[in-house]
């Protein structure tokens, strides 16, 4: 049981009317690990982890969590999982520490409320009512929700989304925490650094599929490589300014106008895509050094920006 | 909160303690909301004490509460099952409770049980209540207890399969107004303070069907006259109970 993934999907096909969310997915999860699925809004995750959670019927494919059939083994499977929804899901005259202790209720050995209360930093909702809250403490309240259980797998989706630095920085470490006592978690998130900070393992979602899956190490392959990346005219003769850099590097144009160099980045290549700019009579602005993170694969994989990048820490 | 805290040690509660804990959450949030308050307590009650002494509507002969407290009885029940439970369930539907609740190891057979319990709970309460009420103002009720207490399962069963049709199908402000609608022209039309002799004949016939008028007319039966069991007007309570539930349980979407 120890090394069976904790989630397994394959060939997950989920339509509404015409549209179709979910489109052949594969997705498995391992056991005790953090999981991220990444991938932009309308991509498939919510629909992905519905059909996990067992509200949502496949149209063509296998699910199976824990070696349950969500939709089946219903009864059997919801009392081992936690569930965090995108928003809501809880009665709105009802108080941040009545709706938990009532969830706690409902199950067999659940968590010391008024520790996870202070944990999370509920204790200042009082008397309020849930309609009342503030957003970050109806999230918090919602990922209380999914913990209070002991669960062996919880689905978060979206735990962050809308949460101030401080909050969110609180969540990552519950999630750690979760993780260190062999809890295992699924998230949904569009945030890079959200995926890269907590996940062992991370699957790209884009238009219902599965682009890429892997740890964020495996999948910045060309983490110990530099990036060197500058602004200029759209449209330059990537060919010639390759051809004028060391062997082993690589140009490219993600986004028209964006320019990303790869390989070993040091003085002399500086110098080199600068004079060759020089050459071409372009300006090259906002020039940078980085390392090659998530955002870079997201976008060499769909060639779309990923949104909510504004609400980085 | 130290390491091993979270250690998973999943388990469902047992089913008792859960529907217990299910229906006391339920019945204090019913409790809590002054709407829903207005609407079980507070109108009937009013209905009862005003029209009782004051003499606007002619109830025919015999003092006025006999008349008015079966009626205000059955609106009671109307109240809580169907116009209550219609809004609430409605709007935990639109909020996502139930379909949080549907990822707990509470079953959905055994949410349904609790928000059944939790009615039940309201009107033993609103039925202490008016009853007390209608005492205080000199009612001398007949017949048999037992019938009565068949009457007003019966017109429970009925409101609330409508009413989880309408909270289950309809968006929740469209189950707000309708509710609220419907409780309105009920509360006129279905005898409940206006006797149905006071319609044309062939009005009072269609009237006489409503789940509303059996289940005031059957209590007046029973409590103002005597009668051991109106077979007529439970006969009709049984029909839109299986109707109203039937049609529920088929069509009713928990998001």
């Amino acid at each position: 049981m120890e090394n069976e993934p904790v989630v397994q999907v394959s060939g997950l096909v989920k339509r509404y009317g015409a549209k179709t969310a979910v489109n052949g997915l594969d997705l498995v999860v391992a056991t005790g690990a953090v999981t991220a699925v990444l991938g932009p809004n309308g991509a498939g995750k919510t629909t992905t982890i519905e059909t996990c959670e067992g509200y949502r019927r496949p149209d063509a494919g296998t699910v199976r969590v824990l070696g349950l059939d969500p939709v089946a083994d219903a009864e059997r499977l919801r009392p081992r999982i936690g569930v965090m929804l995108q928003s809501g899901g809880v009665y709105s005259g009802a108080r941040a520490d009545e709706m938990l202790r009532h969830m706690a209720k409902l199950h067999a050995h659940p968590l010391d409320v008024d520790a996870l209360i202070e944990r999370l930093g509920l204790a200042d909702c009082g008397r309020t009512t849930y309609r009342r809250l503030s957003g970050g403490q109806q999230q918090r309240l919602s990922l209380a929700m999914a913990v209070v259980g002991r669960p062996e797998l919880v689905f978060l989706d979206e735990p962050t989304a809308g949460l101030d630095p401080g909050a969110r920085r609180s969540t990552w470490d519950l999630v750690r925490e979760l993780r260190a006592d062999g809890v295992s978690v699924v998230l949904t998130t569009h945030f890079m650094d959200e995926a890269e900070a907590l996940a062992d393992d991370v699957a790209i979602i884009d238009a219902g599929r599965v682009i890429a899956q892997g740890s964020p190490e495996q999948l910045c392959r060309g983490g110990a490589e530099n990036t060197l990346r500058f602004t200029g005219r759209p449209g330059l003769d990537l060919g010639s300014l390759v051809k004028a850099l060391p062997d082993g590097s690589g140009a490219a144009e993600p986004l028209p106008g964006t320019y990303r160099i790869t390989g070993s980045v040091d003085p002399q290549l500086l110098a080199t895509v600068t004079s060759w700019c020089a050459q071409h009579g372009v300006m090259p602005e906002g020039i940078s050094v980085e390392r090659h993170t998530l955002e870079d694969v997201f976008l060499e994989l769909t060639g779309k920006k990923l949104t909510g990048k504004e609400l980085r820490a | 909160m130290s390491a091993g805290t979270y250690t998973p040690r999943p388990g469902a509660a047992p089913l008792p303690r859960m529907i217990a804990a299910q229906t006391a959450l339920e019945t204090r949030m019913l409790l809590r909301n002054g709407e829903q308050l207005l609407l079980t307590v507070i109108i009937p009650t009013l209905l009862l004490v005003l029209f009782s002494a004051v003499d606007i509507v002619d109830t025919g002969s015999g003092a006025s509460v006999d008349f008015l407290a079966p009626g205000v009885l059955a609106l009671a029940v109307m109240s809580t099952a169907f116009t209550g439970q219609a809004i609430a369930t409605g709007f935990e539907r639109r909020y996502g409770v139930l379909k949080r609740l549907g990822a707990s190891p509470l079953p959905r057979w055994a949410l349904m049980t609790a928000k059944t319990l939790s009615v039940l709970v309201t009107e033993v309460l609103q039925i202490a209540l008016l009853t007390a009420i209608a005492f205080a103002l000199g009612w001398s009720p007949e017949g048999n207890p037992l019938s009565v207490l068949l009457l007003l399962v019966l017109g429970t069963a009925a409101f609330s399969g409508l009413g989880l049709l309408m909270a289950g199908t309809l968006k929740a402000e469209a189950t707000l107004a309708a509710a609220n609608l419907v409780f309105l022209l009920l509360l006129v039309g279905g005898g409940v303070i206006v006797p149905l002799d006071k319609f044309p004949d062939a009005v009072q016939s269609v009237l006489g069907l409503l789940p509303v008028s059996a289940l005031s007319e059957g209590l007046r039966d029973v409590l103002q006259h005597g009668a051991s069991m109106p077979w007529g007007q439970a006969g009709i309570l049984v029909v839109w109970a299986v109707l109203g539930l039937g049609a529920a349980a088929r069509f009713f979407r928990w998001e």
